[in-house]
Formats: C-alpha cells, sequence, structure tokens
C-alpha cells in the first residue's frame, strides 16, 4: 500500500504517488533537460534502462552521448567521470551497488573529494556518485555492505541518503546541481515503494537542501534519528509506542555530510533523549558519530539517559533469510531500544 | 666583419670591466644567423601504424631559442629546487624533472593552449609550460601564499587553465585524462588531452581500463607513456613482462620516440594530436627519456644504477645540449647568444627563489578554505571541540 509523505498508509483513492525508483528517473530526466553539461555513466543504464530500472527511458530520450554503457571497469570509469567533470561537464557515475565503489575509491576520494582543496580553488569537481547501498534482499555479504560511514569520514565530499521519494528527487537534483562531489546513497528495497509526492515536488525547480534533516514526526519523549530505509523502521516503531503514551520524534537526516547536528541537538533540548538507527555496522558508524557530537554539545546536558545506537549486528551479512533478518535492526529492536533508554 | 665587433666587444670589456662585450657581440646583424633548418630526426618505433611522424623537422630560429629557453628554464628550477630542498626550505615529496626536459617542451610546441594536459607528480616542468609562473612554482614548493595553489597543493598538486596536476596516485591521471578527452569529445571543440604517464604506472589496471573505453569510444586521448628507464628504484626489465610501452595499448597504434631530442618529440606529438583530432581514436606514444636525479630528493639515485649511466646520459644525449649543439653547427645562433640566455635565465629563477623564501606562509585563517565550491561557509570542527573553524569558498 503506498505511504504518503509521513509514512503512515495512504487512503486508497490518492493520485500523485510515486515510487523512489521514479522520482530519482524524474529527477534525472529534468537535470538532463535543464543541463546539457549533465550525462549518466555507468554499467547497463543505457540500453537494459538501468540495473534497478532507475535510469528507464533515458537513453531513447537522450541517446549515446548523454547516457552512456561502460564496460565492468569501476577505477577506469570513475576516473573518466571525474576528469569530465574536471572539464567542465556534469557527470552523475552510476555504481551498480556502491559495494563495487570499492573498486573506484581512490578516484572518488583522491581524484574527487580532495582536488578543490589541493588546488585552493583552482579546480571544481562537480560529480554525482550514486546507486544502491546498504542491505538489499538475500543477496550475502559482498552485496550488502553499508558505505554511509567510510564516505562520511572523508573532507570534500557531500554525503546524501534519501528515504522518501520526496527526498529522491530533491536531494537528486540539488546533487546533481551541486559544484561538489556528491555521494548519493539509494536503496534497493525502496526503489518500488510508493510515496505520495507534495505539490511542490511536481516543479521542475524542486530541490530539497544538502546538509538539512528532516522532522518526520513530531514527539516528545524520546528522539529517534535515522536514515534511508530505518527510517520508516523508525516511523513504524513510533505508531505502536505512541499506543502506549510514548511520544516519538523522527528525524530523517537526509544527508550524512555535512550532518544537520543542530537538528537533532533541538530535539535532544526538548525531548532529553537519543536513540539513533542505521543499517551500518556500528564501529566507526554514523550512530556513533552522532554520540560524539551530541557529548560535545550544547545538548550533551540535557540527556537523561546516555545515547543508545541501534545497528546493523557486527558481522558480514548472511544469505540464509532468518539469518538475514536478524542482521539488521527491526521495528521491535528500536521499540525495545526506546523504552530502555526511557527506562521504562 | 665579426673580428671587428669582437675587437670592440673586448676593447669595451676592459674599459668598463662589465660583460657589455656581450651584447654588442649580439647585436651584430641577424642576417648572419641561419633563419630556418630542416633537421633529420630519428624514424619512431611504428605499432599498427601504416605511416608515421616525419623524419624532418624543421626549426626556425626564433623556435629554437624558444625551445631552449623553456628547456633551461626547467632545469634552472628544478636544481634550484634540489638546492632548496637540501637546505629543508622545501619539505616532503619532490620529483625532479631535470633531464626530461625535451619531453615537457617538445609537446608543449606541438599542441595549442586550448589543448589540456595532465601528468603525474614530477610535473614541475610541465606546471611551467603550461603556463605558470616559475615564481608561482617556487612558492608553492615552499608552502607560500603565493604559490599557484596558495601553498595547499605542494609539489604534486599544481593546477592552471588546461592542465590538471600534478598527481600523486600512481597511474590515477590517467582514467582523469581520458574523461577530459571524453569532455572534448563531447564537446565537439576539436581540443585533445595529453595524458601523462610513467612507466611506472604502465603496470597499473586502471591504464588497461583506461585504454579499453577510449578505444572503444574514440577518445581524442593521446596517451603519452615518460619511459625513464625506472620507476622509483626497479628497473623496466624488472617490472614490466613487456617493455615496448607504445604496443601496450594493444589495439591501439603506438609508436616509440627519442624524448632526449625536442624535435622528435614536437614531431610525434603533433602526429598523434593530429590522429586524434581527425577522430581516428586514442594513441600511445613511449617517450625514451632519463631523469638525472633519483626518484625524489630521498632517492640518491645510484643505488639501483650506476653514476657511469648517469654520466654518460649526460655527456652524450642532454636534451639541452643536443639542442644547442645542432643550433650553433648550423650558425642558427651564437654561443654568446646562449651564455645571456643562460645568466638571464640564472637571475629569474633566483630573483623567484627570493620571492620563494620571502613570502609569507599562508595566514590560518585559510586553513579550512576551499573545501567545497561555490557553497555558503560551513563549519569544520578543529582538532579538539572547542575550536570551531571556518570554511569559505
Amino acid at each position: 500500500m503506498p505511504l504518503n509523505i509521513n509514512g503512515t498508509l495512504l487512503r486508497k483513492q490518492h493520485r500523485n504517488h510515486v515510487t523512489v525508483r521514479d522520482a530519482l528517473n524524474q529527477a534525472m530526466d529534468e537535470e538532463l533537460e535543464r543541463d546539457e553539461r549533465v550525462f549518466l555513466m555507468g554499467e547497463e543504464v543505457a540500453q537494459y534502462d538501468g540495473a534497478y530500472k532507475v535510469s528507464r527511458g533515458l537513453w531513447k530520450k537522450y541517446g549515446d552521448k548523454r547516457i552512456i554503457d561502460t564496460p565492468i571497469s569501476e577505477m577506469g570509469f570513475a576516473g573518466i567521470a571525474v576528469g569530465a567533470a574536471m572539464a567542465g561537464l556534469r557527470p552523475i557515475c552510476e555504481f551498480m551497488t556502491f559495494n563495487f565503489s570499492m573498486q573506484a575509491i581512490d578516484q572518488v576520494i583522491n581524484s574527487a573529494a580532495k582536488t578543490y582543496y589541493m588546488s585552493a580553488g583552482l579546480q571544481p569537481v562537480p560529480i554525482v556518485f550514486r546507486g544502491p547501498n546498504g542491505a538489499s534482499a538475500g543477496v550475502a555479504a559482498q552485496h550488502s555492505q553499508c558505505f554511509a560511514a567510510w564516505y562520511a569520514h572523508c573532507p570534500g565530499l557531500k554525503v546524501v541518503s534519501p528515504w522518501n521519494s520526496e527526498d529522491a528527487k530533491g536531494l537528486l537534483k540539488s546533487a546533481i546541481r551541486d559544484d561538489n562531489p556528491v555521494v548519493f546513497l539509494e536503496n534497493e528495497l525502496m526503489y518500488g515503494v510508493p510515496f505520495e509526492m507534495s505539490e511542490d515536488s511536481q516543479s521542475k525547480d524542486f530541490t530539497i537542501p544538502i546538509g538539512k534533516a528532516k522532522i518526520e514526526r513530531q514527539g516528545n519523549h524520546v528522539t529517534l534519528v535515522s536514515h534511508s530505509r530505518f527510517v520508516g523502521h523508525c516511523l513504524d516503531a513510533a505508531a505502536v509506542l505512541a499506543k502506549e503514551g510514548i511520544e516519538c520524534e523522527v528525524i530523517n537526516l537526509r544527508t550524512i555530510r555535512p550532518m544537520d547536528v543542530e537538528s537533532i541537538e533541538t530535539s535532544v533540548m526538548k525531548t532529553n533523549h537519543l536513540v539513533t538507527v542505521e543499517g551500518g555496522w556500528p564501529q566507526f558508524g554514523v550512530g556513533a558519530e552522532i554520540c560524539a557530537r551530541v557529548m560535545e554539545g550544547s545538548a550533551f546536558n540535557f540527556l537523561d539517559a546516555p545515547v543508545t545506537r541501534v545497528t546493523g549486528v557486527d558481522i558480514p551479512m548472511p544469505y540464509a533469510k532468518i539469518l538475514e533478518d536478524h542482521s539488521l535492526p527491526q521495528v521491535k529492536d528500536i521499540i525495545f531500544s526506546v523504552k530502555k533508554t526511557l527506562n521504562v | 666583419m665579426k673580428t671587428m665587433l669582437t675587437v670592440i666587444s673586448n676593447a669595451l670589456c676592459r674599459i668598463t670591466g662589465k660583460n657589455v662585450g656581450a651584447r654588442v657581440a649580439v647585436t651584430r646583424n641577424f642576417a648572419d644567423f641561419t633563419p630556418q633548418v630542416t633537421f633529420d630526426i630519428k624514424k619512431c618505433d611504428l605499432h599498427r601504424l601504416e605511416a608515421g611522424p616525419p623524419v624532418k623537422a624543421e626549426l626556425t630560429r626564433e623556435q629554437g631559442l624558444q625551445y631552449y629557453r623553456t628547456m633551461q628554464m626547467v632545469r634552472r628550477v628544478e636544481l634550484k629546487a634540489d638546492q632548496l630542498y637540501k637546505q629543508k626550505i622545501i619539505r616532503g615529496f619532490c620529483h625532479l624533472y631535470d633531464g626530461q626536459e625535451a619531453c615537457a617542451a617538445g609537446i608543449e610546441a606541438a599542441i595549442s593552449p586550448s589543448d589540456h594536459l595532465i601528468t603525474a607528480y614530477r610535473a614541475h616542468g610541465y606546471t611551467y609550460t603550461r603556463g605558470v609562473s616559475i615564481r608561482q612554482i617556487l612558492a608553492e614548493l615552499t608552502g607560500r601564499k603565493g604559490g599557484v595553489a596558495k601553498g595547499k597543493g605542494g609539489s604534486m598538486h599544481m593546477y592552471a587553465p588546461h592542465f590538471y596536476g600534478g598527481n600523486g596516485i600512481v597511474g590515477a591521471q590517467v582514467p582523469l585524462g581520458a574523461g577530459i578527452a571524453l569532455a572534448c569529445q563531447y564537446r565537439g571543440n576539436n581540443q585533445v588531452c595529453v595524458t601523462l604517464y610513467g612507466d611506472g604506472a604502465a603496470n597499473q589496471g586502471q591504464l588497461f581500463e583506461t585504454f579499453n573505453m577510449a578505444a572503444l569510444w574514440k577518445l581524442p586521448c593521446v596517451f603519452i607513456c615518460e619511459n625513464n628507464k625506472y620507476g622509483m628504484g626497479t628497473a623496466v626489465e624488472r617490472a614490466a613482462a613487456s617493455t615496448d610501452y607504445y604496443k601496450r595499448g594493444d589495439f591501439i597504434p603506438g609508436l616509440r620516440v627519442d624524448g632526449m631530442d625536442v624535435l622528435s618529440v614536437r614531431e610525434a606529438t603533433r602526429f598523434a594530436a593530429d590522429h586524434c583530432r581527425a577522430g581516428k581514436g586514442p594513441i600511445v606514444m613511449e617517450l625514451q627519456t632519463y631523469r638525472y636525479h633519483g626518484h625524489s630528493m630521498s632517492d640518491p639515485g645510484v643505488s639501483y644504477r650506476t653514476r657511469e649511466e648517469i654520466q654518460e646520459v649526460r655527456s652524450k644525449s642532454d636534451p639541452i645540449s643536443l639542442l644547442r649543439e645542432r643550433m650553433l653547427s648550423n650558425n642558427m645562433a651564437s654561443a654568446e647568444e646562449f651564455k645571456e640566455m643562460d645568466v638571464e635565465i640564472r637571475k629569474e629563477v633566483d630573483d623567484a627563489a627570493q620571492f620563494a623564501t620571502s613570502d609569507p606562509e599562508p595566514p590560518l585563517e585559510d586553513l579550512c578554505n576551499h573545501v567545497f565550491s561555490n557553497n555558503p561557509p560551513l563549519d569544520v570542527r578543529g582538532t579538539h571541540p572547542w575550536s570551531k573553524l571556518k570554511s569559505v569558498s
């Protein structure tokens, strides 16, 4: 069933629901049309319509020059994309999944992220690296890693992680228009999920600013901070907890780097309790960073309990369904963690 | 005519005690010099090419003096950098280019400023030929605010319009160069990208990925391998199963060129660029060259090769000497002219070094700037939570 903009179930006859996949497609289509310097390259993006069909129809509309199928050569084509960006084009470089970006990570970090700084502003690199990140379903250890923490560690990169369709469209348009390297972390399991899109989001100039989180649900008792697919899990947990009188404030980070710590702090100063939720591994992760930032900032004195992190289990992703299900945060894990944090 | 002027110049020298004589001798009638000579140059080894660059190269007096000046300037800048490094005024990495000057000078002579060029870390020569002043180069090496990258980049990270550095990761610049070529093709502007790499980088996987895509898409990319016989301390025979670097592009045509002769380099580069501009796709050029210094300033350069070898190249194949001898033996210029140029160049380099050692270091306020382009100001965490720094574009 389609979800509305707040993640709760939509009433039957609502028009305007768009899947995350289609929202991404719209974003790229609009930006390709708007600026002839924009082009898309990656494996299967053209004639296959995209490995996950995110670029469906684009090759038919824009042709070989703007939608480029590459051989299976991540390091090579990521470098080519970065070089094209240095020469003034605005490439969108797709990794079929971010697991494969490890082949090319030198180009993302050393050639893209650091160059504007090393050149003291002489050489910008306006590039977007996008693709699915994190766990899918049954794809096992080599295809399930979350790279949010790895990329967000590096100055010179912006790291974006949308949750719903509106996020996907607005943030991807912003990423393409940004003059800096942006790592855009999508989620394969979200591609097919429809969401209501607001009136504003129909405009071809609709963008969502990078670096600003969104309060998806207001609440007074505890702050839940998450990104990507687990925002939905947080909203589900919040719905269950509300029945027991616990009102959760759910923050959708939208951007991992630069992180909107201010929104988190403002919320914590209201609720006095913080639980972070992510799909990635716990050590040196997004939740760990949030803990550190909250401790260093103005919100620390407002905490009535230590921050709790809900994360993926600290193991490579197993294959068997029962094992996989228990490798990632479930709604019940979030509910349990909230209650522990609130000491109820 | 000649003898009379020499007599006058000698007399003037004795009277004034200054070397005005040189100037007097030089102001003789330029009609005395040969304005243009056609030289024989070595035939290139070819790979998948029916024909190669011409075996004759025309050189005008003006061109000759210009190439000499360029090469001598690069030579003197590198030697000055050596000196400054030993005085610990330059720190970190410093990879010197002396011996290889004909490559940078010859390539630049064959392309135009609207073409593009990218190289690896032995980049000071190209930084100069692509238009950065020697003041800005030396000041970048000494880490001052007057450096081309404001002291933020150092030896390996200097940039200019249509010059993309200066790249520290071996081989990473090759896909970048093909990407720049893709941009040229995309825009249809008839420009080419010259993408340089060394014999060490020639074994990197990303090169072969790049060759494949460049050939597939017919990118206007001139891949140039500067084979100076050693990848750091490893001789080519110990690193490569095939040292025919001009053939390593496999399905990409290639040519092997005498990299110590600026005219050979120029003709070959022109040939290669024409090939790309004609839409025939990429081409690989191997320049056989030599570096006098070790890999970097921390390498004396004699544990893996003999001093005799270095001396032999210096005496028999020095690119600057080769050009000078050619011009002198064909009466294209006088020895005094060259000497005067040398003096001028030394002075310029000394002045630039003076600037580079006296210019202030970048201000601490600049520490966090230039993280993002075209971005509102950003807060940056310092070394501890109370250190809140600011970054502007």
